[in-house]
């Protein structure tokens, strides 16, 4: 579809409606706090503060980004010795062990995942702060991406939570969690809520696509 | 199926692009998507609203089951060793890493109970619980923990393991089949 042809698109905000975000009826928007006829739930025409709050969210993400990845996940001491692990040193001792697929498999729901969830949200709050027009519908289908993909990347955390509880042989061999567990953990669980926070009606409102027939 | 799926030329704003368009209906079986953005207009699956329940309850019953049954036991050289889900969260909290216990305890178990609660209840929008619960990733990260192990240990997948299963596949059939929209009108009894 061409620039040309969205603009045939009458937006509800411009009309003085909302779309309720929980049952998807439209109501009058008022100046006032106020709640769906419908159902009840608050109004809101667009997330409220949804640019600082997700802006916020993405940076902390960002600054966990770094121990996440240089901190080991998983410590284990057995009989052999003790040995740390990092999220792609496990990635690697997979891949070494011969199970490829399950490397690749984590090898995308940790270290891809992670890595391109804060780069499309950076480029998404970037171009919305630009005012951008530029691939409106992939940036849409981006941020679809985004929230589908966004949960696998706490595969590695569950991991990590089995092992420890199930590597309980006293002289055997133990396993614990290490530091970068945490800061993993908060990296995927932090982007969630920048995704969360992020209004996509932005990328059309900055667009000029919903004010204008 | 119902009265509401009658209405005919519905106004609807999309979710994502607010572009106003007009749809025939919001039931059909046929995939309704924005005209401008292409997102998804209803729930592809609405159709189904009265399975919901029945796989609700169902899927609340294997949650019960996977929750009180060891996901998988290992064995090394006469050893066993076994672990579930709660068992799992409480080994991470004793062992010091309690903010990783707490993740895992909101995004593996509350947050799964709370949308089955939630369905059941029918109550409340669904989205938040939804995104952050995270049974099926949970599920994987069993598999992987598995094959890691299978190397030096015997292991044996549980029952714990099966009802999991059981839970994820219930619950994004009913996730899937609960409509909004037509869960309003028949609140609303038109």
């Amino acid at each position: 579809m061409t620039g040309a042809e969205a603009k045939r698109f009458l937006s509800s905000s411009a009309l003085g409606l909302v779309g309720c975000s929980a049952c998807g009826e439209l109501n009058r928007a008022l100046e006032c706090e106020c709640s769906c006829w419908c159902c009840g739930a608050p109004l809101q025409r667009r997330k409220h503060e949804s640019l600082s709050r997700s802006w916020a969210y993405l940076l902390a993400a960002t600054i966990m980004y770094v121990p996440a990845n240089l901190y080991p996940v998983l410590q284990s001491r057995t009989v052999a010795g003790e040995e740390s692990h990092t999220i792609l040193g496990g990635v690697v001792a997979l891949w070494r062990g011969g199970s490829w697929p399950l490397a690749l498999l984590v090898f995308f729901a940790s270290i891809v995942v992670p890595l391109l969830k804060l780069l499309a949200m950076t480029l998404l709050l970037v171009s919305v702060h630009v005012r951008s027009s530029w691939r409106l519908h992939e940036r849409a289908r981006l941020f679809r991406l985004l929230e589908f993909v966004g949960r696998w990347s706490m595969l590695d955390i569950f991991v990590v939570a089995i092992l420890v509880a199930l590597v309980r042989l006293r002289s055997l061999a133990t396993m614990d969690a290490g530091p970068g567990a945490l800061a993993f953990a908060a990296v995927v669980v932090l982007s969630m809520l920048a995704a969360q926070s992020f209004d996509v009606r932005l990328i059309w409102d900055v667009a000029g696509r919903n004010e204008h027939t | 199926m119902s009265t509401a799926r009658k209405q005919t030329n519905r106004l609807v704003a999309c979710a994502e692009c607010d572009a106003l368009q007009r749809v025939r209906s919001l039931s059909s079986e046929e995939l309704l998507v924005c005209f401008r953005c292409g997102a998804h207009l209803h729930t592809p699956h609405g159709e189904h609203m009265h399975r919901v329940l029945p796989l609700t309850l169902a899927a609340s019953v294997c949650f019960v089951l996977a929750n009180s049954w060891p996901i998988v036991t290992i064995e090394i050289a006469g050893n066993h060793s076994a672990t579930s889900l709660p068992g799992a969260i409480l080994e991470l909290y004793r062992q010091g890493a309690p903010g990783v216990a707490l993740i895992v305890l909101l995004t593996g178990f509350l947050a799964p109970a709370v949308q089955l609660g939630l369905l059941a209840y029918a109550l409340l929008s669904l989205a938040a619980p939804r995104r952050f619960s995270m049974a099926e990733v949970f599920m994987l990260g069993a598999l992987v923990s598995l094959v890691k192990l299978a190397g030096v240990a015997r292991v044996i997948p549980g029952i714990g393991m099966w009802s999991l299963f059981g839970v994820i596949v219930l619950t994004a059939a009913a996730q899937a089949m609960f409509d909004v929209p037509e869960y309003w009108a028949k609140a609303r009894g038109d």
